[in-house]
């Protein structure tokens, strides 16, 4: 198996973005939806209500927008790494959500869920140590 | 009880959508060249391979029901939770696009998921 030049450094260049661009773009989507609020009874005419408020709000548009940048760097990213090597990588996403969650949105994080976190981040450590591509190429 | 189905929905069709796409890149190869023409093509090379609109369409599924769910609980919930697709994605890697899983792999992705239990423990 030959690795193409510089083969780490794109790897860790594209899940930096992707850990930057998916949580920034779900507190977004998170901050628009909180403003719009759920369908009361998840009938068809609440359900269109909700969808048109969706589609005209800024904080939803943002959050794609950031959500689109982490999935075309998630595109490329697949294209030479193994799925199961970027999937658990790029879960550093979890810790930067509960943080942007906290500072940008005020959420309340119980200490439970910080440890959790921890938790997670310690099994993207162990991932991180594997080769980024283990399956041989056809 | 609607939040139980939508996380089904983001883990399941989520998981599914990416396992699509990663199998749509290995079909476009892999990029050496980050000019934009370059990217542009990459991603009308990527629009030609059936399973990316397979993927897109799952991937969508998975986008509302995550929409819905953040409408009903908090962000630094939800996201975390939606990680149980770890476990799915490890095991769809390993049957649908036949990649080899290391020992230590699967040993990172166990500690991911005693994570989102954890996470999941923190629900009030």
């Amino acid at each position: 198996m030959k690795d193409s030049p510089g083969l780490h450094l794109k790897t860790y260049v594209l899940i930096f973005f992707i850990v930057l661009f998916a949580p920034l773009g779900n507190v977004l989507l998170s901050k628009g939806m909180k403003g719009i609020g759920s369908a009361k009874n998840w009938v068809p005419g609440d359900i269109f209500h909700v969808l048109a408020s969706i589609i005209t709000s800024g904080y939803i548009w943002l959050g794609i927008a950031c959500l689109l940048t982490f999935f075309v760097a998630y595109m490329l990213v697949l294209t030479w790494a193994d799925y199961s090597y970027v999937q658990p990588a790029s879960s550093f996403s979890y810790a930067v959500v509960a943080m942007l969650s906290y500072f940008l949105l005020g959420e309340a994080v119980p200490p439970l869920r910080w440890i959790g976190i921890l938790v997670i981040c310690v099994g993207v450590f162990v991932v991180g140590h594997t080769h980024p591509r283990s399956t041989e190429e056809p | 009880m609607p939040e139980f189905l939508f996380l089904f929905i983001i883990v399941t069709a989520g998981t599914g959508g990416e396992l699509c796409v990663s199998r749509a890149m290995k079909v476009v190869g892999e990029v050496h060249d980050f000019r934009p023409a370059a990217l542009v093509g990459f991603v009308f090379r990527a629009m030609r391979v059936g399973w990316m609109w397979i993927g897109i369409a799952m991937m969508t599924l998975a986008f509302f029901s995550l929409l819905a769910m953040l409408s009903i609980e908090n962000v630094s919930f939800v996201v975390p939770v939606t990680a149980l697709s770890y476990a799915a994605g490890a095991l769809g890697a390993m049957l649908f696009l036949h990649e080899r899983i290391s020992p230590q792999r699967w040993l990172g992705v166990a500690i991911v998921c005693a994570g989102v239990t954890l996470v999941w423990l923190s629900r009030r």
